[in-house]
């Protein structure tokens, strides 16, 4: 009987430049349910920030309520956490995000806490463009509640009961899209080829990265007739694969330019698209809105990076806030002396 | 790369590291759960039934299944396997009514074993409940062969020996002690069936060096020197002596020789420390003893007054490599003198078939050898069986065993006029050890625990009496928690590619990173390209039929805790946890067990 993992780890593991193993990366042992797309996630998350080398003492992990919310737990276990109210995440994340600028925030939640409870929050968070990876873990399904249809659960889509869903699905992409996001992705549990790129480019982008990553119920969802299977997803998804090359990363091969379509990132790091989107330019939104939809008319399920400006201010930038972070500020720089106070009072004269 | 063919009944042995290694094959991860449950009889007969001498080995094994133990790949040591094997012998209960039942009618066939060693009794054992009449020849005064005279009582007491020896003389074997057979003719003229040769290597080697004639009443063969103190001819020896070998012998005379009143003993190697034959934990064992070991010394001669040994020169050497060949080379340096009373030749020992006359049918070979089967251990005279020392030349004790089940059917085969090429397969059985979403029937969870000590008898303690055992075996306690340092190997991970939905969960929840779902490829570029690439050749890749992505998984064997985990976290039960016993089938089994697996 083993809810626990042994400590044991592969003797070979190999390390990162920061001598980090992905054992550093990892966290408790998951308490979903076996099979969940969200533990996949969870070690897509672990890869990525193992392959980019982070620190794990300067990331936070972000969450809501829910199943997706609980999976901080199962990554990332030397990390900052803090899992908020229900919906409330994108609050709790500004704040963070304002004290200590220095970190790498992970927001993780699901359709239930972004798309129903949180949408408020949700939207003026991309407003905002907060600098941060917002990671939603759609599985159209309420699984903590026993598997009631969820806002994104798609028309048509058949529940564990049998019964169809009468509404039309919400479309976090679109919505992101809509909202102005700097940059929105869509992937599958099931398809770590596509999602750890896309989740380490996330993390490098500077401004608020949003993910859509359909991640199937395997207990309320993932039966014949719906939408979120994995079988479904599998079937239904196209797959444009792409690789994100961090800065510091080598060059390992050459591709021809005419086949791939390259982002550059702030930092130097670029993602590279094969089988480049021949039908719009990833750096417009209203194209990329066309794409989205005219997948979904189809019944399809488009994947990869969708958009990305990687030129938009960040909500520090905006803010112009200090270059040290606020939390590091101590009382020199906060209170003002008697004689700075008085000529402060008297430009109010 | 192809899909494994998990029904192939060596595949699954294979990832059992410890029973692969054992030349008896001995389900080494049964037995242990058996002590762990203090099922200590039921452990033991698991032991006998394969490798007939459990309280022996307990003790003295070489242990070939240790170094094999996965459990040394993923940390530091071992399981401790041979020393749990002991606590099943210590803690058993009576036997008696488990013992094979021996025919009171007999087939009317009779078999001679030549030697009373490991070897002979187990052809014995796998005989005598056949019906056979069996007679055994040996020239010391009780059976046992080198267990009995080269072993120290002080590492296997006398009774525990002779209580594992009895079990099978006392099935009814006629016995002929203190006789040494000195013609073969005169054995085959006796009308038996078959005869069993296993006879050791019996010659002690001896060091040819200027002085050794004249002090041959001071430098003894160490395997006879051993004989004679077992069969108490001799109970003194000097105060300096020097043990010449890096063998288990030379460990076991310098440790004798420290018991019968030498102070100042010292082991004199040739070669350097790291390429002596003799077990680290022998090694470990004299050293504990004060016993001092000096590698790199080449004996030169005997240095004596008048026939009154002085000592002995050594020239120092250093050892080079050339083309992969290793060379002494001698150092400019002035010889080493050691002082001594005493020495003890240990520096190898070997077969002796002068007795055997070349006109049987019975072909010889290279160095003297008989030809022997690799399989079935049948020589030209198609009577005539080897096993064994007497075989190939000498291994040890648990090989012996695995000779002499092999010849037990060999020679069964051979009397019932069946083809003895052919070989029983061995029995095999599959079973899932699922009992709930996170239970099973085996402790999955890992224990971290390191290796744990046996404890010793106190030195001062055990010098004085060359008879007092001087490990003392683990308690019950103690031995549950080195059991449970046991990996479970033989509870396999069967995968069934029909049931998986490609939802990673095993993937990504295995501590050892040893599941990858991942384009199939050759085999040597697969291994490259894994999630903790396989570079440990000797361990296989479990690769499945392909899954709907066109993706295969691939687990590599190498570091697997066998937890459970990938099976726990697998919604629909596409991996299993399956116990898999592989028994080598003996002789008069047959085995029609189908391979069950699902």
């Amino acid at each position: 009987m083993s809810f626990t993992k042994s400590k044991f780890r592969h003797p070979k593991l190999p390390t990162n430049r920061r001598g980090f193993t992905r054992a550093s990366y990892e966290g408790a042992i998951s308490t979903l349910c076996a099979g969940c797309g969200h533990d996949s996630i969870s070690a897509a998350i672990i890869q990525a920030c193992y392959e980019l080398e982070l620190e794990p003492h300067k990331i936070a992990k972000m969450s809501g309520i829910g199943c997706s919310s609980k999976t901080p737990t199962y990554f990332l276990g030397k990390s900052h956490g803090f899992n908020s109210v229900h919906g409330r995440m994108p609050s709790v994340a500004t704040g963070a995000n304002l004290a200590n600028k220095d970190l790498t925030y992970i927001g993780v939640s699901g359709d239930g806490d972004t798309a129903s409870i949180g949408m408020g929050q949700f939207i003026h968070v991309i407003r905002r463009n907060l600098n941060m990876l917002y990671i939603v873990e759609n599985n159209g399904c309420y699984g903590l509640t026993k598997g009631q249809d969820s806002a994104t659960a798609d028309e048509g889509s058949v529940n564990k009961k049998g019964i169809e869903n009468p509404f039309y699905g919400l479309d976090l992409a679109s919505l992101a899209l809509q909202a102005g996001a700097s940059f929105v992705g869509r992937s599958f549990s099931g398809d770590k080829n596509q999602l750890i790129p896309l989740i380490k480019a996330g993390l490098t982008h500077k401004g608020f990265a949003f993910l859509d990553v359909i991640s199937p119920c395997v207990t309320f969802n993932n039966h014949e007739h719906s939408t979120k299977s994995y079988g479904h997803v599998r079937d239904s998804k196209d797959a444009v694969p792409l690789d994100f090359i961090a800065h510091q990363d080598e060059i390992t091969a050459e591709y021809d330019p005419g086949s791939t379509q390259e982002v550059k990132m702030h930092d130097g790091s670029y993602i590279r698209l094969y089988k480049s989107r021949e039908d719009y330019d990833i750096s417009d939104p209203f194209a990329a809105l066309t794409e989205v939809a005219k997948y979904n008319r189809q019944g399809k399920i488009l994947t990869g990076l969708l958009h990305a400006d990687t030129y938009k201010k960040s909500l520090h930038e905006t803010l112009n806030t200090s270059d040290t972070p606020l939390q590091k500020l101590g009382d020199e720089d906060l209170i003002p002396d008697s004689e700075f106070l008085a000529t402060i009072n008297q430009s109010l004269r | 790369m192809n899909p494994t063919n998990i029904r192939d009944p060596e595949y699954f042995h294979k990832v059992v590291d410890c029973q692969y290694a054992c030349p008896a094959h001995t389900p080494v991860p049964e037995y242990i759960r058996l002590i762990a449950a203090q099922r200590y009889t039921d452990a033991y007969m698991v032991n006998w039934e394969s490798n007939v001498f459990p309280g022996i080995l307990g003790r003295t094994c070489d242990r070939p299944c240790e170094p094999a133990c996965r459990r040394g790949r993923v940390e530091d040591k071992p399981v401790a396997i041979c020393r749990l094997k002991r606590v099943a012998a210590d803690h058993k209960e009576d036997i008696t009514d488990r013992l094979p039942e021996i025919p009171k009618i007999k087939n009317g066939k009779r078999v001679a074993l030549i030697g009373g060693g490991p070897a002979s009794l187990t052809v014995a054992r796998d005989l005598m409940p056949l019906g056979y009449e069996v007679d055994l020849y040996d020239n010391q005064p009780g059976g046992g062969g080198m267990m009995r005279s080269q072993i120290p009582s002080f590492r296997l007491p006398e009774d525990v020996l002779s209580e594992e020896v009895n079990l099978i003389l006392d099935m009814g074997v006629n016995t002929f002690f203190n006789t040494h057979v000195s013609s073969m003719r005169e054995i085959l003229d006796k009308g038996y069936d078959a005869v069993f040769v296993g006879t050791g290597a019996p010659k002690g080697m001896d060091l040819n060096i200027p002085g050794r004639d004249d002090v041959a009443l001071q430098a003894h063969i160490g395997i006879e020197w051993l004989a004679n103190v077992a069969f108490d001819h001799t109970d003194k020896i000097g105060e300096k002596v020097i043990v010449i070998g890096g063998g288990n012998t030379a460990m076991d005379c310098c440790r004798t020789a420290r018991r019968l009143g030498g102070q100042d003993v010292k082991v004199v190697v040739r070669s350097e420390f790291s390429k002596m034959k003799a077990s680290p934990w022998e090694i470990e064992d004299a050293q504990h003893e004060d016993i001092p070991i000096f590698n790199n010394h080449v004996p030169l001669e005997f240095v004596h007054d008048e026939g009154k040994l002085q000592g002995m020169r050594f020239e120092k050497v250093e050892v080079q490599y050339e083309d992969g060949k290793r060379k002494l080379v001698p150092l400019d340096e002035p010889p080493v003198f050691f002082e001594c009373d005493e020495v003890l030749i240990a520096i190898g020992q070997n077969n002796t078939f002068s007795w055997i006359e070349r006109d049987l049918g019975i072909e010889f070979g290279k160095w003297d050898m008989p030809v022997v089967d690799q399989v079935t251990f049948q020589s030209t005279n198609p009577k005539v069986f080897f096993g064994g020392d007497a075989a190939f030349g000498p291994a040890n004790v648990i090989t012996a065993v695995a000779h002499g089940h092999q010849a037990a059917i060999s020679i069964h085969k051979h009397i019932q006029g069946e083809d003895v090429k052919d070989r029983p397969a061995p029995g095999v059985n599959l079973v899932s050890q699922k009992m709930g979403i996170h239970e099973w029937s085996y402790d999955s969870e890992v224990s971290h625990d390191e290796r744990y000590l046996v404890p010793l008898l106190d030195k001062e303690v055990a010098l004085k009496d060359r008879k007092l055992e001087v490990e003392l075996g683990y308690d019950g306690k103690t031995a549950y928690e080195e059991a449970q340092r046991c990996l479970n190997c033989d509870i396999q991970t069967v995968f069934t590619t029909e049931l998986c939905i490609e939802c990673d969960a095993c993937m990504d929840v295995c501590p050892t990173d040893c599941i990858n779902f991942i384009e199939n490829e050759e085999e040597v570029v697969l291994r490259d390209k894994l999630r903790v690439p396989a570079y440990n050749d000797d361990q296989d890749l479990y690769v499945s039929t392909a899954l709907p992505s066109k993706l295969v998984m691939v687990k590599d064997e190498d570091v697997c805790l066998h937890c459970g985990l990938c099976a726990e976290r697998c919604p629909t039960g596409a991996w299993d946890m399956q116990k898999f016993l592989y028994s080598v089938t003996k002789a008069g089994k047959s085995n029609e067990t189908p391979l069950a697996i699902g």
